[in-house]
């Protein structure tokens, strides 16, 4: 019964990727148009036109373009740079390191951090604790996230001096120095992300809260905490591990602005500078990881969510 | 002349009826004290955004060049707060009035958006109640349409279509629409099939009533009120969708002022402080921020009127 469950999910989860590769392959290289005729604008003759859109590739049917792309793709063949003509492996394989540190620390601290919150605010609802925590939450997650990011570079860098405002990176330093570089973009993540978990935690723990097992326990006069505590978050964990996997995806997004406003040499600012640059096959490739992360994520959130729910561990 | 008649048959005077044991509850909307202080701050971004160019002392791509005696200023960017030229915000890195490009922003950002949010909606209650509707093959085929949209972040689906087409207001209009009207689609779907099992549905459609009749009369009109609320939380996410693009200088193109690019054009600023131009970027930013939060905490306010929260009901 579970195990089909999640096998059933798994194959979904490899179907939408393949509908992820279908799209983005047909977004940028399909309905654009003639990239050989956009590149040589009016003054190309048929001959050189003839000849670029066999270099690029473009003299066959689009499905088979397709199967191309994807054959290569997954060879780890990515392709050339438009902008550069640096090949994409090359350019990707420097800046992948660092976003999987940063977004790595980030999950680290904001993690446990929302968990406690969401708890605490759930244990006390409607008393000021809770209310000072949901009223700021509600606020950091209606705000962009460089709203958050500029509040803070002008408190800790420009104000305080703390921090660095670039998160200029030569490859060289050390752990420590890493993290005190990264000091702000990791602050900014890390409000971001929690604000939207801790609401999410307290949300799932209260929805326990409301169950009629919780009702009983009041009743037979169990105190608060200890319901909390023991009857209310074991029921809770499937969705918290939810949650935490939803805003790790979250982060995807997340690091896009981030990385663009610090200057941060990641993978989304890479991706960022190649949309400027409209550099096709660099575009396609950054996609691809991060909408395949993603996608991966969502997955893990509801194979958790699946294999927490102790009705379906034990099937009548 | 009929139409009064029949207005005035259906309620001669509402007000008589109130006393009455069975009267029916009042569904009258008081908002608390924050409710009310974010009506106002929402009323005035938008009366700004429809009237703003006729306040705004100057264009939204004027260069200040002169002094208030009329001499030339030898640097006009990042310049402070001058009342006597009207520049209450300062200079942005070029030298244009901040105060005037964010009245002139308020349309852009504003106006985009809500534009974007009314095709989102558009779109999305259309197809998602003909899909619980419908159901069978029609409701199939658009889930699953949207399950590849939604498996996309929004901001990747944005950075590639923008990569591919280049950025213009109607394309950005088009990204948030089309972006949010498979959230819009999955809401309307699943509120279209709760009602379509309701028991006065298939009152209706056991005395006759036609297709159309039953979508009009009795799905549309309960699931407008969990719509409505959700059109407010939409709006944020769009705005917050359209800022970040024009942030990262891929939404609303120069010369045009619009917030979030207002904000990514005079970062360099506010390495310098308050006292030196870091104003050009903190300003559109506290405009957005004010935005976004006044709409959620209306939203916020009416939907615990409606359902009241757990919180509450725990003490």
């Amino acid at each position: 019964m579970m195990s089909q469950l999640v096998i059933r999910r798994i194959g979904i989860g490899i179907i939408l990727l393949w509908v992820v590769s279908v799209l983005i392959f047909a977004l940028t290289q399909v309905l654009p148009g003639d990239a050989a005729q956009i590149r040589l604008g009016q003054q190309a003759t048929p001959e050189t036109l003839a000849a670029l859109r066999k270099e690029l590739g473009l003299d066959i049917p689009w499905y088979m373009q397709y199967v191309v792309w994807m054959g290569n793709l997954l060879s780890g063949n990515l392709g050339i740079s438009a902008a550069g003509g640096a090949t994409i492996e090359s350019l990707i394989g420097n800046r992948i390191g660092n976003t999987v540190f940063m977004t790595g620390i980030v999950a680290l601290i904001s993690i446990p951090l929302s968990v406690t919150l969401g708890l605490l605010a759930a244990m006390f609802p409607g008393q000021l604790l809770d209310r000072i925590i949901t009223t700021g939450t509600l606020g950091l997650i209606a705000v962009p996230d460089f709203f958050v990011a500029i509040f803070l570079i002008l408190l800790l860098a420009v104000s305080l001096g703390l921090v660095p405002a670039v998160s200029y990176l030569s490859g060289t330093e050390g752990f420590w120095k890493s993290v005190y570089v990264l000091a702000l973009p990791i602050a900014t993540l890390v409000i971001v992300v929690s604000a939207q978990m801790i609401r999410m935690t307290r949300a799932g723990i209260l929805n326990v809260m409301g169950s009629p097992y919780i009702e009983m326990a009041i009743l037979k006069g169990v105190p608060r905490k200890r319901i909390i505590l023991r009857h209310a978050l074991l029921n809770a964990i499937g969705p918290i591990v939810n949650v935490i996997a939803l805003n790790l995806a979250y982060l995807v997004s997340g690091v896009v602005v981030i990385e663009t406003i610090f200057a941060y040499p990641g993978l989304a600012k890479l991706m960022v500078d190649g949309v400027q640059t409209r550099d096709i096959p660099l575009v396609q490739a950054c996609g691809m990881i991060f909408c395949c992360t993603y996608v991966i994520l969502i997955l893990v959130a509801d194979i958790a969510s699946i294999l927490s729910n102790p009705r379906l561990r034990h099937p009548k | 002349m009929s139409d009064t008649t029949a207005a005035a048959g259906q309620s001669p005077n509402p007000d008589i009826y109130d006393e009455l044991p069975d009267a029916p509850p009042k569904s009258r909307l008081r908002l608390s004290m924050v409710g009310k202080v974010s009506v106002v701050i929402v009323a005035f971004w938008v009366l700004l955004a429809l009237i703003g160019p006729l306040i705004a002392p100057y264009g939204e791509s004027h260069f200040i060049e002169d002094d208030v005696l009329g001499n030339p200023i030898d640097d006009p960017s990042f310049m402070l707060p001058d009342m006597g030229l009207h520049v209450y915000f300062g200079t942005d890195y070029i030298g244009r009035d901040v105060f005037s490009r964010i009245v002139w922003g308020a349309r852009t950002t504003i106006g985009i958006s809500f534009i974007a949010t009314l095709l989102a909606y558009f779109v999305g209650i259309t197809l998602g109640i003909a899909a619980a509707v419908a159901g069978k093959w029609t409701d199939a085929i658009l889930s699953r349409l949207v399950d590849a949209i939604l498996a996309f972040p929004n901001i990747m689906l944005g950075l590639i279509i923008i990569a591919a087409f280049g950025s213009s207001i109607p394309l950005l209009i088009f990204l948030a629409g089309l972006v949010y009207a498979a959230s819009v689609f999955r809401i309307a779907r699943a509120l279209g099939q709760d009602i379509m099992v309701q028991d006065y549905v298939e009152a209706a459609r056991a005395r006759g009533e036609g297709l159309w009749w039953v979508i009009s009369r009795e799905v549309l009109p309960n699931a407008a009120m969990p719509l409505a609320t959700d059109f407010g939380l939409r709006l944020v996410f769009v705005i917050l969708f359209i800022s970040s693009l024009s942030f990262l200088g891929l939404g609303v193109q120069p010369p045009i002022s619009d917030w979030g690019s207002m904000v990514r054009e005079n970062l360099q600023g506010l390495g310098n402080g308050i006292g030196g131009g870091a104003l050009a970027s903190i300003t559109p930013a506290l405009a957005i921020a004010s935005l976004t939060i006044a709409i959620n905490l209306i939203v916020d306010d009416i939907s615990a009127q409606a359902g009241g929260s757990l919180a509450k009901k725990m003490n």
